[in-house]
């Protein structure tokens, strides 16, 4: 039976939790009224007030908040702390018009240390244990969430960061790392590159991953674990939230446990926005149940999921949720960046002579997230040189690149042969098979 | 001399060329001379037919992208090195030879030349100088 960090929070009987769940969301509520302008106001607008909390049920008579209003908010509206309170500032990945700005006080690191120690035991790792942190460190959370986390367990972090694949596999060997932490797709195409080194994977000394910042599926696992040599975990979390760590899989493997004394998950239909009962599959929405920086209060996540209640096999009794199965809104994942496919039209509706007609294919050939870019060939496009036709296409790909952060590849297509957008073309196909 | 020919964007996809070639036929337009240029995604078809103007409107109506532009016509001696003489006389003015395609001529003994360089005034000027055989628009359409 493997560890658990904390036994008295991840262990608690359901009358105990909800107990102290209401006293926290009874003292979140009040904290961001008095303190979040924006949080006042939409209270006020839907007529609620922060005595209304009677009940945990009563969570449902407050409004949502959406990335929308955190962009609004930009940079430092939604702080419910002052300036000099805040120690760190992480952002959202997305790379179209402004990044969500989250800030971190003291209380909120120990918050997410605790949270990402949590997690990091779940998978199996001890003090004794040699983290290779190869989520990027920076503004993006996947990085320093990993490291408080492998930090507050006592463990050595190798803070890496992502990239450089040559000099991971090189550490991996020499340096006897024994944890694994990056997206899923970039293990698989470690395990290619490792081939190419002549690195076998089998003699190298990792037993564990935990993998996260993008969906992927019970296949993708078989194979990580068959050629990676370790046992593969799901983790998630949101920089909204507080970062990687909201929930992860124990060594059960069937489902997330969702860090539930800390935040506060509900599941909603997208469509009409009610509250759907335990195991209904929908939308995840999350309250921060003791976050001082940035309390997000009814955050609308867009991923779908469900949640399952009842003690898992590993002791713990905090609810578990799915793998993440879909989006509610549009947004892709490529490559771990955050793209709009919207932004892509912004982006080539700004060519001259270009047609409002496009399709969006996104494959992963070689492990690793490529997107393609169709757009027709107008005749103001096309010329009886190739010289040129290859021009007009490097130009559409930079100018996409530089107003959406994302390297993709264009194909001119013939006039007419692409969805019109009429009633709503299907314009984005995700050939990735992430579900 | 200028003569006009057609251009059709082809995309690398089964069937394509032959349903251009097939809108033409449909509407009895002869083909004087063909070229297809091809990248990995893409190609490019360039026709050299007796009444440009409806071919272009033909091919638009089957939802081809077609440009009309202007090309040199000339005739070469159809014998070894007459090609090679012709464009030493372009490479020593200076200019670049964006794509050419030639055919030989069943009639007399020269080879027909389509020729696009990037400024197709300076090119015929050169031409015309070193007494190249120029040929008219309706030379080649009445080929």
């Amino acid at each position: 039976m493997s560890l658990i960090w904390n036994k008295k929070a991840e262990c608690l009987l359901p009358l105990e939790k909800e107990q102290l769940q209401l006293e926290r969301l009874q003292n979140i509520v009040r904290y961001a009224y008095e303190k979040v302008p924006y949080y006042k106001k939409a209270f006020d607008k839907s007529g609620v007030k922060p005595s209304d909390i009677k009940a945990l049920k009563d969570i449902e008579k407050l409004p949502f908040t959406s990335k929308a209003e955190l962009r609004d908010a930009y940079p430092f509206g939604m702080f419910a702390a002052p300036m000099e309170e805040i120690v760190e500032i992480h952002t959202s990945s997305g790379t179209t018009g402004k990044p969500v700005v989250m800030g971190y006080t003291v209380a909120d690191i120990e918050l997410w240390s605790e949270v990402m120690a949590r997690s990091l035991t779940m998978a199996g790792c001890t003090r004794a244990d040699i983290v290779q942190n190869a989520y990027g460190y920076g503004l993006f959370t996947g990085g320093l969430g990993v490291h408080y986390g492998a930090r507050k367990i006592g463990a050595n972090v190798i803070p890496i960061s992502a990239g450089n694949t040559k000099r991971q596999l090189e550490i991996m060997r020499d340096f006897g790392s024994t944890i694994l932490t990056c997206t899923p797709s970039y293990t698989l195409f470690l395990a290619e590159s490792a081939k190419e080194d002549k690195i076998d994977l089998k003699s190298l000394k990792l037993k564990a991953g935990v993998f996260g910042a993008e969906m992927w599926t019970e296949k993708m696992r078989e194979e990580i674990e068959k050629r990676l040599h370790l046992s593969a975990t799901n983790i998630y979390g949101l920089t909204e939230i507080i970062g990687p760590g909201v929930a992860q899989e124990c060594g059960v493997k069937h489902g997330l446990h969702l860090q539930e004394d800390l935040f506060y998950p509900e599941i909603i239909s997208p469509e009409d926005l009610s509250v759907f009962s335990e195991g209904e599959k929908g939308e995840l929405v999350l309250t921060t149940l003791t976050r001082e920086g940035t309390p997000m209060i009814r955050f609308r996540t867009k991923d779908i999921t469900s949640l399952r209640r009842g003690e898992c096999k590993c002791g713990r009794t905090t609810i578990k949720m799915d793998r993440i199965t879909g989006r509610s809104d549009d947004m892709l994942k490529i490559r771990g960046v955050i793209v709009f496919p919207s932004s892509i039209e912004k982006a080539l509706l700004e060519i001259n002579g270009l047609e409002p007609h496009y399709k969006i294919i996104i494959t992963r050939p070689h492990q690793l997230d490529e997107i393609e870019v169709q757009v027709e060939a107008s005749e103001s496009l096309f010329s009886d040189e190739i010289r040129h036709m290859e021009e007009t296409k490097r130009n559409i790909e930079n100018h996409i690149e530089k107003s959406v952060g994302l390297k993709l590849k264009v194909t001119l297509v013939e006039p007419k042969t692409l969805p019109r957008s009429e009633g709503k073309a299907k314009r984005v196909f995700d050939q990735r098979e992430l579900k | 001399m200028r003569v006009k020919q057609i251009s059709i964007f082809l995309e690398n996809k089964k069937g394509r060329l032959l349903e251009a070639l097939k809108a033409l036929g449909r509407e009895k337009i002869n083909i004087r001379a063909l070229s297809i240029a091809d990248t990995l995604d893409f190609g490019i078809l360039r026709l050299i037919v007796a009444d440009p103007d409806k071919a272009k409107l033909v091919l638009e109506q089957s939802n081809f992208t077609v440009k009309e532009n202007d090309v040199i016509a000339m005739a070469v001696k159809d014998q070894p090195g007459g090609l090679a003489d012709v464009l030493s006389t372009l490479s020593n003015a200076g200019i670049n030879v964006e794509y050419i395609y030639a055919f030989a001529d069943k009639q007399d003994n020269d080879a027909v030349v389509v020729l696009r360089t990037e400024n197709i005034d300076e090119g015929i000027k050169v031409l015309k100088k070193a007494g190249v055989h120029m040929l008219s628009a309706k030379e080649i359409y009445s080929l």
